[in-house]
């Protein structure tokens, strides 16, 4: 199948190099999404976290996590083969359906890429950079890896034995990504004043920026998954679109009944949730089943952030409230939403599916949060115990930036400059000291 | 020679200014504050939770003037300062030994 004689489509393949690049954007998107709602203190910290994910990801999904999510099953849909590792045996002829392979292989990086960036919202301000850099290709080989090949890989479990349907990813991204975010916080605990110091976010309008260039990926995102330029890639085009819509004028409308004031950050959030919550479910519902998924959940999601504070959970950006709540939302509403114009099989319960395709939904859900939650909670109790995943707590107080990185994201004021104390690069000092 | 001291709004501050130039008074120095008095803060809302902020951010206006100018510029500072709402700040003025002029070694008044 990777390497039949067949021909790719010039424009399926178009769409999928443009697609392809549009995801990647998104995690730079959700770096300034994250990075606004933290404050000055750790911004440049957040910013890296999602940053240095795309190189991370990137080096072991071509050594080995590419054939093992999509290499041919090795028994019980449970993984795939290593037949190419390091992309051996791939090149420019290689095809996959009428996109050539190492486009599609790609394309599937970029969403293993945001994936696990996502879970860095969960444990802000407060992790070991290093020990992240270990979490980061260490989680994705163990969790996003497996799941990935469950529900898109040759022969995975839960698409071709359970019968779920996920499209753009609603279990291996958005449920995998919360579930994980909710035991990594765990993990490594709350941060300094969690629940008694104001965290307001210091910078909305990036928040708000981020948001639009995730929604602008989102296209890439879900209408890629199309793995075509056709009708299927634009319904799913136009679902995206709706259900960000909805979601954002529903977290609108909770907001302001609940709080007295709809705002920026509400905006963002909500469009958000749609999102998260049409990504499953954009290739099987109708116009209007998106415009209630989104709706469904950007209301339910406005109500999910506030759970951490009653349960005593710091997920610091709300991965649990958004992500996994949302991605819940969508993935379970194919169950009632599905219909065969867009499916070509399944239908939901208000279609005349009857209660199958949501228990089927259901098991789904189950299945992948539980082994998502309990495979992170042991990487990140491991690394604890090796290495420290928590920042030490003076750092925490200075701010990550400083200690971290020796660097700080704003210069405030006119009296801030100091003297250049040295030069990384300094030859004429150099040169003096091998002098005899 | 009184050094006034005034915390005002800040989006009074222009209004301040264009009074004290219209008095007479040659230079000020601003610096961005923030407190409390009777005002205490306001709350902000983020995903549904809510923060209370305490400090407010205020405009602090010092002016050194001769003693005789103390009252009118006072009146003028809180004329223009005035909205009669609650955290319109306030006005105070210290006396003040010396003042020197750093590019000329001016002294006293002089130095004003």
């Amino acid at each position: 199948m990777f390497l039949s004689a067949a021909h790719a489509d010039t424009g399926d393949t178009a769409w999928l190099l443009a697609a392809t690049a549009l995801v990647l954007l998104m995690t730079p998107g959700l770096a300034l999404f994250y990075g606004g709602m933290v404050r000055t203190k750790s911004v440049l910290n957040m910013l890296m976290m999602s940053f240095v994910s795309i190189a991370l990801v990137t080096v072991v999904w071509l050594a080995g996590g590419y054939t093992l999510a999509f290499g041919d099953d090795v028994g019980a849909g449970l993984l795939g083969d290593l037949a190419h590792a390091g992309m051996a045996g791939l090149g420019p002829a290689s095809v996959q359906g009428t996109v050539p392979t190492l486009l599609f292989a790609t394309f599937q990086l970029t969403f293993a890429i945001i994936t696990a960036a996502l879970i860095s919202g969960a444990i802000a301000d407060r992790a070991k950079f290093g020990a992240w850099l270990v979490f980061v290709p260490v989680w994705a080989l163990l969790v996003y890896v497996p799941v990935a090949h469950w529900v898109w890989g040759p022969g995975g479990w839960i698409a071709h034995r359970l019968g779920a349907l996920d499209f753009a990813g609603g279990l291996p991204v958005e449920i995998t990504s919360g579930a994980s975010g909710l035991a990594l916080c765990l993990v490594l605990g709350p941060r300094l004043g969690f629940k008694k110091d104001a965290m307001r976010p210091h910078n909305l309008p990036m928040v708000i920026m981020g948001a639009g260039l995730l929604w602008f990926g989102w296209f890439g995102f879900n209408a890629g998954s199309a793995m075509g330029a056709n009708g299927l890639a634009a319904a799913v085009f136009l679902n995206t679109l709706a259900a960000g819509c909805t979601g954002l004028l529903g977290w609108l409308f909770v907001e302001q009944k609940r709080d007295g004031h709809p705002t920026t950050l509400g905006a963002a959030s909500g469009s958000v949730a749609g999102l998260v919550a049409i990504t499953p479910s954009c290739g099987s519902v109708s116009l209007l089943g998106a415009l209630v998924v989104g709706l469904a959940a950007g209301v339910l999601c406005s109500y999910a952030v506030s759970w951490k504070f009653k349960l005593n959970y710091d997920d610091s950006l709300d991965v649990v409230g958004v992500h996994l709540v949302g991605g819940i939302v969508g993935t379970l509403l194919i169950g009632l939403f599905a219909e065969k114009a867009m499916t070509h099989g399944a239908e939901g319960l208000f279609y005349g599916g009857g209660l199958a395709q949501l228990g089927r939904q259901a098991v789904a859900v189950a299945a992948v949060a539980a082994y998502a939650f309990a495979v992170t909670y042991g990487i990140g109790r491991l690394l604890d115990k090796a290495m420290g995943f928590r920042a030490a707590e003076d750092q925490e107080h200075t701010g990550l930036d400083l200690t971290v990185h020796a660097e700080t994201a704003y210069d405030h004021g006119v009296l801030g400059h100091g003297a250049p104390v040295a030069h990384s690069v300094l030859p004429t000092a150099q040169k003096v000291k091998s002098q005899p | 020679m009184k050094l006034i001291t005034a915390i005002v709004k800040p989006y009074r501050l222009d209004a301040v200014k264009t009074a004290l130039q219209e008095l007479g008074v040659h230079g000020l120095t601003v610096t961005e504050a923030s407190g409390y008095g009777r005002q205490h803060g306001h709350t902000e809302v983020y995903r549904g939770a809510e923060y209370r902020v305490d400090l407010v951010p205020k405009a602090r206006i010092e002016v050194v003037v001769e003693d005789a100018d103390t009252e009118p510029v006072i009146e003028a500072i809180v004329k223009a300062a005035q909205t009669g709402k609650i955290g319109d700040g306030k006005v105070w003025a210290v006396p003040v030994e010396t003042v020197v002029r750093v590019r000329t070694g001016e002294r006293g008044p002089d130095a004003l």
